[in-house]
């Protein structure tokens, strides 16, 4: 039986936690994503180059519950930036994790990101 | 899931009849029941589960039973409602409030709802009951009469009336010589006036039905079956069989067993509140009598199933006068009546064009005020129909120049204002009763922008579907009222079209998505307009694509085929079809190695799946060992082009049809273009290829080959029409490399060759004109950007493969050498297979 990945919430730097080095900057591609390992979770680094800004979330899209979000285009909507997944193109949110294409899909657990010295670090449990 | 009271304490709901009103009943009152008070029980006559009947004749012309099912089996059970199908109620105690079924199944009921519906009225003559007679009612009588037509050679069907002339149509679809018997002066007598039916008449016979007017059929006589029929003018017809198609009786017999009031000439009496006369029974659709009236078709039925529903969930609704208003596709004539078609109730003047040339009439009967519109008649163009519907239905004042009635504003681009003038609460889909406000709301609210998603959103246009065209252009005009130009702007960082995108991209020699976007876009960029870019980028420079992998969409993305569970299938390019033993064996080798599942695929050649992304460039660097290439079969570009055996082998082969396929694989491999493009050729007209059914076909001839283009399977067929005939091979092939490039040059994203060719303006004739006279003088252009792009095909996993660098973009895990760990596999019939979908 497939291991059912924990869909927790989103996490915020004041919960207790550490800083995990995921990768370096030249990893991720520019526009793009990666998919990083850590414990047993999957988590999709984004690079949005043209905004300047790092993103991380789970990799797994709660729609059909498949590990390929960080595999997906991503882009903004009114400024938002979102990704799509490559499957069926439900968006989400890189900021929030709401699902900006289907309101009844479950919001994506997002990290907080940063780079230092040219390595992508994310906020982890 | 709501919870289930226990049923002690619930309303018990019988629904007499499983036909498409009772069907919509039990729908509704699911839907609004939010306290879970109802437990809902169905008896139903037929076999079958609630169908929709109102399209029946579409079973002549290949839909199936299961296309004509109006829920899925499951989904009696999945709302607790209990279905007996083939087993009618037959006696009902209304004192004690139980029914008995056939079966001898003893219910207790609080509500009981007739949908009995109607059945044939079948006038009294002899040999009725004679083998080859039939009804036209029941998918039971459809599946008769298809079986018995298969020995037939002619068919009568008895009555000219709007169900008969749909029997008709079913004869004619069955290619039975078909003769219609109207006992009265004229087809249509409640919807057509004399004119009118004439018109009708005439072009029916001119399809090859004959007609005979004024004929009481007396007899039906025959030794075992029907042979012939006998009218009471001392006629006679010969015929194989009967269709009986002479007006509906209500199916009202067991409600008057039941001592419930029934009219003289049939029909359970109700209410505004469709009550029969007894409180706890209703009666809804063909089987209730309503001032008078009996409501013979869907519409009105759904209406009544929603004022009951309304009322036993608590809100007040009642039944009003229902529009009988009808229009009707017939036999490829289009007729139409509204209102009161003949003027009989009022004062009136009607208004009458005929045009014999163009075989169509149309009348419409004006107040004598000339204010308002009474009704009218349409044989022949019913294109002004829905408006005079709307006009008629909504009272609105009519214009001074009455004629502009009569006729569609040409095409000014205008043509849907009009619609917008309409009250809100005007009744655009009345299967579905959806107003105009509601449809407007959906575009403006909702942001629907389509034809398809309006009937998510709202359900118009999901009953007959002939409010369609209505709602396509209130959608429109909403759009345009917001200030959205439609399907313009390729989304919001563009506001190009895709055809204004290819020539800014060529004229500038823009390369990279970024510069396109500093040139021409704004924002980040998305989902929608990145593999746009990236196609036109690839169809104009032909640069490898993955050099910017992040614009392509995802198949692109890892030149693969993404499927269940995030592994990727595999196809080398088959050129034609045709592979020698050694190289199968070697596809069997590399998927055995790496453990892939092996199917053949449409486009003749084997496709591989199950590889996980880091096994990619290793599964390519051994096909491409073997001497195979990319088959592009992840890309919007050429795929394959299909051959059937040809004149080497085949006895009837004209040319070789394998070696033609091959020599264009091998031209138009790799081509990247707005959707994907499949071609075939076949070596003789038998086109064993179906090269008729691909964007691009190439079919034998006595003298060359003819080139047919704009074909495609898919969700919605369509053929490929003849482009030029009896050509050689060096013109085939520059009118493809014409077609191609304008197709490439001119078509919106993701539109297939067929539907770039439904929406050019000036059709098939005008891309003549284009592609064969070179009219436009662009062909010599067309020809050699195909060459320029051509010219720098190479094999994209080549390239990969032998880079170290594109290599590493193939890992699931950029900090992990692992694949990912979720992927798994069952087994099944010797091979694996993904875990399903799990959400």
């Amino acid at each position: 039986m497939r291991k059912e990945p924990a869909l927790t919430k989103t996490l915020s730097i004041t919960e207790e936690g550490k800083w995990f080095t995921a990768c370096r900057t030249e990893d991720v591609p520019e526009n793009g994503g990666a998919c990083v390992s850590y414990q047993d979770e999957q988590i999709a680094v984004f690079r949005l180059a043209t905004q300047n800004l790092w993103f991380a979330t789970q990799n797994l899209c709660p729609h059909k519950r498949q590990m390929v979000l960080s595999r997906g285009i991503i882009g903004d909507e009114a400024g938002e930036p979102k990704v799509a997944c490559p499957f069926h193109k439900q968006t989400f949110s890189l900021k929030s994790g709401a699902c900006l294409s289907n309101q009844e899909l479950q919001d994506l657990k997002t990290y907080p990101v940063k780079v230092e010295n040219g390595f992508v670090l994310i906020y982890v449990n | 899931m709501k919870s289930v009271p226990s049923s002690s304490y619930r309303k018990k709901v019988i629904v007499i009849g499983n036909g498409m009103v009772g069907q919509r009943f039990c729908e509704k009152l699911v839907e609004k029941d939010n306290h879970n008070e109802f437990e809902i029980t169905i008896f139903g006559q037929e076999q079958h589960r609630a169908y929709d009947r109102v399209h029946l004749s579409e079973f002549f012309s290949g839909k199936t039973v299961e296309d004509l099912y109006l829920c899925r089996a499951d989904w009696y059970e999945a709302h607790h409602i209990s279905l007996h199908l083939g087993d009618p109620v037959v006696e009902i105690d209304k004192f004690k409030k139980n029914i008995i079924s056939a079966l001898g199944v003893r219910l207790p009921y609080d509500y009981l709802v007739f949908a009995t519906g109607s059945q044939p009225f079948v006038p009294s003559f002899l040999g009725a009951d004679k083998f080859g007679v039939f009804m036209y009612r029941t998918l039971e009588d459809l599946e008769g009469i298809t079986a018995h037509a298969f020995r037939a050679r002619k068919a009568a069907v008895i009555g000219g009336g709007l169900l008969g002339l749909e029997a008709a149509k079913a004869m004619m679809d069955l290619e039975l010589e078909t003769h219609v018997i109207e006992f009265s002066p004229r087809l249509m007598p409640r919807q057509l006036d004399e004119t009118g039916a004439a018109l009708l008449r005439s072009k029916l016979e001119h399809l090859g039905v004959t007609i005979h007017l004024n004929k009481d059929t007396s007899a039906i006589r025959g030794k075992d079956k029907v042979e012939w029929m006998e009218f009471t003018d001392n006629t006679e017809l010969e015929t194989d069989m009967v269709v009986v198609s002479a007006g509906i009786r209500p199916r009202d017999e067991l409600a008057r067993q039941a001592g419930l009031k029934t009219g003289p000439r049939g029909g359970i009496v109700v209410n505004d509140q469709l009550q029969s006369s007894d409180p706890s029974v209703f009666a809804i659709g063909e089987c209730a009598l309503f001032e008078g009236m009996i409501y013979g078709l869907v519409a009105p039925g759904y209406e009544m199933a929603d004022v009951v529903a309304c009322r036993l969930t608590g809100t007040e609704k009642v039944f009003k006068t229902y529009d009988m208003s009808t229009k009707l596709k017939l036999i490829g004539v289009e007729v139409a009546s509204f209102g009161d078609p003949f003027g009989l109730d009022t004062a009136h003047s009607p208004l009458v064009f005929e045009d014999r040339m163009r075989d169509v009439y149309k009348r419409i009967n004006v107040s004598e005020d000339g204010k308002k519109l009474l009704g009218g008649i349409l044989v022949g163009d019913t294109r002004s129909y829905p408006m005079l519907l709307q006009t008629y239905l909504n009272n609105i004042a009519l214009p001074r120049e009455l004629e502009t009635l009569l006729f569609e504003p040409p095409d000014s681009g205008d043509r849907g204002a009009g619609v917008m003038s309409l009250p809100d609460s005007a009744l655009i889909c009345s299967c579905e009763s959806v107003s105009k406000g509601k449809i407007c709301a959906a575009v403006t609210d909702h942001g629907v922008t389509d034809i398809e998603g309006m009937k998510r959103c709202t359900g118009a246009g999901t009953g007959c579907g002939g409010c369609i065209p209505l709602v396509k252009d209130l959608i429109t005009e909403s759009l345009k009222k917001q200030g959205k130009m439609v399907k313009q702007a390729i989304c919001e960082h563009f506001e190009y079209t895709r055809q204004q995108l290819y020539d800014l991209i060529r004229i500038k020699e823009l390369k990279t998505f970024e510069e396109v976007l500093y040139a021409a876009g704004k924002g980040s960029g998305c989902e929608i307009c990145k593999p746009v870019v990236a196609s036109i980028l690839a169809s104009i420079w032909n640069d490898l694509i993955i050099k910017q992998a992040t614009i392509q969409d995802t198949n692109d993305r890892y030149l693969a085929n993404i499927q269940k569970g995030g592994t990727y299938s595999v196809v080398p390019r088959i050129p034609g079809g045709e592979i020698t033993p050694d190289k199968l064996i070697i596809i069997g080798q590399i998927a055995q190695k790496h453990n892939l599942y092996c199917k053949i695929t449409g486009g003749q050649r084997i496709d591989l799946f199950g590889a996980h992304i880091h096994q990619l460039p290793q599964i390519w660097e051994e096909l491409i060992a073997a001497g195979f290439e990319s088959g592009h079969a992840y890309g919007k570009s050429v795929r394959t082009v299909k051959s059937c055996v040809g004149s080497t082998w085949c006895r009837y082969g004209l040319h070789d049809s394998v070696g033609f396929a091959i020599e264009l694989e091998q031209r138009y491999k790799g081509l990247r273009s707005p959707h994907k493009i499949k071609m075939a050729v076949s070596g003789c007209v038998r086109e064993c290829a179906e090269a008729q059914s691909k964007d691009i076909g190439v079919i034998a001839t006595e003298k060359g080959w003819n080139l047919f283009i704009g074909g495609n399977g898919g969700a919605k067929p369509q053929h490929a029409v003849l482009l030029a005939s009896d050509l050689d091979k060096e013109t085939v092939i520059r009118y493809i490399d014409r077609v191609l490039m304008f197709y490439i040059k001119t078509a919106e994203p993701l539109n297939r060759t067929a539907t770039w060719l439904n929406k050019l303006e000036g059709g098939l004739a005008y891309l003549k004109q284009v592609i064969v006279e070179d009219q436009l003088g662009i062909c010599s252009q067309l020809e050699a950007q195909m060459q320029q792009t051509l010219d720098q095909y190479y094999c994209e996993w080549k390239a990969v493969v032998e880079n170290p660098q594109l290599r590493r973009q193939f890992t699931h895990f950029v900090n992990s050498d692992d694949p990912d760990p979720t992927v798994q596999f069952n087994q099944a019939r010797d091979q694996k297979f993904p875990e399903s979908w799990t959400a």
